[in-house]
């Protein structure tokens, strides 16, 4: 409708050999990525700036997460696990060898520590240890450290995400779809988990299976399924009311076929948007454990535990009171800026998809 | 509902703790080093081998009867501790409370107000980082700013030569508070010093809160303005402050009290956080502590304090649906 406006004598001051834009718009429009440009909610997605503002740090983000292992220098462990040698560490960055594939997708756990410049108590500045932002203490590599945090960051957000919509799904769709006691019993049990901290549900978890980056996501996807399991819950049973399902039920399919074939392709799309942006709130989580001590490993390339070397260098020197002030300041930017750029960003598609979680 | 939730919560937390051995879970009890020998016999005394219905049937008579289990954190019965650290913490998380709904609901009143006006613009804007920056990060910085760089205030509960002073002097301990305890014993010194340890945390801790119920407060207040009865008000001659106080503010609180059942989990999720930063003697250093020491009784202990807190949390927020909205009645 848009289009035909464009057609209008207004604009006709092109010459005539050139077609008029009016026959080559519709055209356009009537591709699938052009339509969704120019839908409705797409629209008011792109006028709002705080939106784009969003989208541009988390893609910042991305491009950071998958390039971290080109722009930095990792361990000779690392370099050991790639099967690399001293004189060849620069092939994981040449695409034709087979380490670059291996560091880019399935990265040993050793590149994911943070290599060590000495082993110096005390901070050091860049000028000192030669790195680029400086290291914390016991020499840990802070720029090393934040660029492939944010790999921990999306690998963590990512899966638990997964998970997370993995058992809500189950949870919600049988509760959604069986109704009845069924229902009352799961969503007891799902309120029940919701009324517990978070952080100290997933505290007791971490701390009865040990430390380690997988049981951190463990303990954060047992917390987080509930609140998909609502949502879930709420578009079966708004879908279930449809009338292809009714028609589907009386060819005589069964419940499972009628809800993986029938209800959750209706209803998974909002869905899965509303939980991939929980992942700033799921690192957040992540990262307030492993500050606590309770995450990853010890030199694990993880935000949370940088700052937490961070706490025990507030006070500088006498006489320098900010001497180490690079220790908390660029952990602490590089979180922020994750968290807004996915708060700003599900703002938006909250407002644009009129999706509520719960609250 | 209100008991099946605490029941449902420590049910959880008994079958995590079934992914232990026995010998581990028997740690709870044990009291001092020369104990060590005797697990065994620990075992058989609480029947920790036992099917865990039982365990948690056993368990749940002993937490009835004072007997929480031995914190090896602090060296003294877990039921002690948390006694002792309660009104700590809970002078935190009051003085937090206070800001959280002030600010929180003042701002975001002023909000929907002069809806896309500047204040609009401003407040919305303020949320947004508020709410994007982690507890443990906005403590970390403000301790570098206000205590590395500027010296006015420190972490801990009070100076070191108050602390001297009150244990060799006659200071009683009235409530455990000790701004309240100090300014019982006339001494306000004691008080303003205690207060002033207590700012950097209070605005850690109310800080996200505050952008939440900011938020809230904002999006259902535009809701309720946009309502008929508002309309009619206006269209009746009322004044504009009474129309807003009393028709459209009134219901608007609604949803905020309904998050409010929220901010109180979000405040012991913070509470862990900010004391842990703080070094501030409460519960949540203590569960933070217990819990990197592998320390199982305290952090159950913390963990079914909380389940209770929870619980009359959401007890108060039905309360106040009904002082609200006398509409809503509870038989």
């Amino acid at each position: 409708m848009s289009r035909t406006d464009e057609g209008t004598p207004t604009e006709a001051t092109a010459p005539e050999t050139t077609l008029p834009a009016g026959d080559l718009a519709p055209a356009r429009a009537d591709s699938w990525l052009a339509r969704w440009w120019q839908s409705k909610s797409m629209r008011r997605f792109r006028r709002n700036p705080l939106a784009i503002v969003g989208l541009l740090i988390v893609l910042a983000f991305v491009v950071t997460a998958t390039a971290a292992p080109l722009v930095t220098t990792p361990s000779r462990s690392c370099l050991r696990d790639l099967g690399l040698t001293a004189a060849t560490a620069e092939a994981y960055k040449n695409p034709t060898n087979p380490a670059f594939y291996k560091i880019m997708f399935q990265t040993p756990t050793t590149c994911y520590m943070m290599p060590r410049v000495g082993y110096s108590p005390i901070p050091q500045t860049p000028e000192v240890s030669g790195t680029l932002l400086g290291t914390t203490s016991q020499g840990y590599d802070i720029f090393y450290g934040l660029m492939w945090g944010s790999r921990t960051a999306f690998r963590i957000g990512v899966l638990v995400v997964g998970i997370g919509l993995m058992l809500g799904l189950i949870v919600g769709a049988t509760a959604g779809y069986l109704g009845g006691w069924v229902d009352n019993v799961l969503m007891r049990i799902t309120d029940m988990v919701i009324a517990v901290p978070a952080l100290v549900l997933a505290l007791v978890i971490v701390m009865v299976l040990g430390n380690s980056i997988i049981n951190l996501m463990i303990a954060i996807s047992a917390v987080a399924w509930p609140s998909y399991a609502r949502l879930v819950r709420g578009e079966v049973l708004r879908v279930k009311e449809l009338e292809y399902v009714t028609g589907a039920q009386s060819i005589g399919r069964r419940p499972f076929g009628v809800v993986m074939r029938h209800i959750l392709p209706n209803a998974i799309g909002p869905i899965l948007i509303v939980a991939s942006l929980d992942i700033g709130s799921i690192v957040l989580t992540a990262a307030a454990l492993s500050f606590l001590g309770l995450g990853p490993e010890l030199g694990y390339a993880d935000w949370g535990q940088m700052i937490s070397f961070a706490r025990n260098w507030i006070l500088g020197p006498p006489g320098q009171p900010l001497a180490y002030w690079y220790t908390s300041f660029w952990p602490g930017l590089v979180i922020v800026l994750f968290v807004l750029g996915w708060n700003l960003l599900g703002d938006a598609f909250r407002d644009v998809l009129d999706v509520r979680g719960n609250v | 509902m209100l008991p099946i939730v605490f029941f449902g919560v420590t049910v959880i937390i008994v079958l995590l703790m079934q992914l232990l051995t026995p010998a581990q879970r028997a740690a709870a009890y044990v009291r001092s080093e020369n104990q060590m020998n005797q697990i065994p016999q620990i075992i058989q005394q609480y029947r920790l081998d036992e099917p865990w219905y039982v365990q948690y049937g056993l368990w749940l008579q002993r937490l009835s009867q004072g007997d929480w289990g031995y914190s090896r954190t602090t060296n003294e019965p877990v039921l002690t501790t948390l006694q002792k650290r309660f009104p700590t913490t809970a002078e935190l998380a009051l003085l937090a409370i206070l800001p959280v709904i002030g600010v929180g609901i003042l701002l975001g009143t002023a909000a929907a107000l002069n809806r896309d006006g500047l204040v609009d613009q401003v407040v919305r804007v303020l949320s947004i980082f508020a709410w994007s920056i982690p507890t443990f990060v906005m403590g970390i910085w403000l301790l570098v700013i206000f205590y590395g760089l500027l010296g006015w205030f420190e972490p801990g509960r009070i100076s070191t030569e108050y602390v001297i002073q009150i244990a060799q002097g006659d200071f009683r301990r009235y409530t455990g508070m000790m701004t309240i305890d100090a300014m019982l014993n006339g001494r306000f010194d004691i008080a303003l010093d205690a207060l002033r340890h207590l700012v950097l945390p209070v605005i850690t801790l109310a800080t996200v809160q505050s952008a939440q119920i900011m938020r809230v407060m904002r999006s259902s207040l535009l809701d309720a303005l946009s309502e008929d009865y508002v309309r009619t008000a206006r269209a009746k001659g009322l004044p504009n402050a009474k129309v807003n106080q009393k028709h459209a503010r009134r219901n608007a609180l609604i949803p905020v009290i309904t998050l409010s059942g929220f901010v109180m989990i979000g405040l012991i999720n913070g509470v862990v956080i900010t004391e842990t930063i703080f070094n501030y003697p409460g519960l949540g250093q203590w569960a933070a502590q217990a819990a990197l020491s592998l320390d199982y009784a305290s952090v159950l202990g913390f963990a079914v304090f909380t389940a209770i807190v929870v619980v009359i949390a959401n007890l108060l927020v039905d309360v106040l649906y009904g002082v609200i909205d006398p509409r809503i009645r509870y038989a």
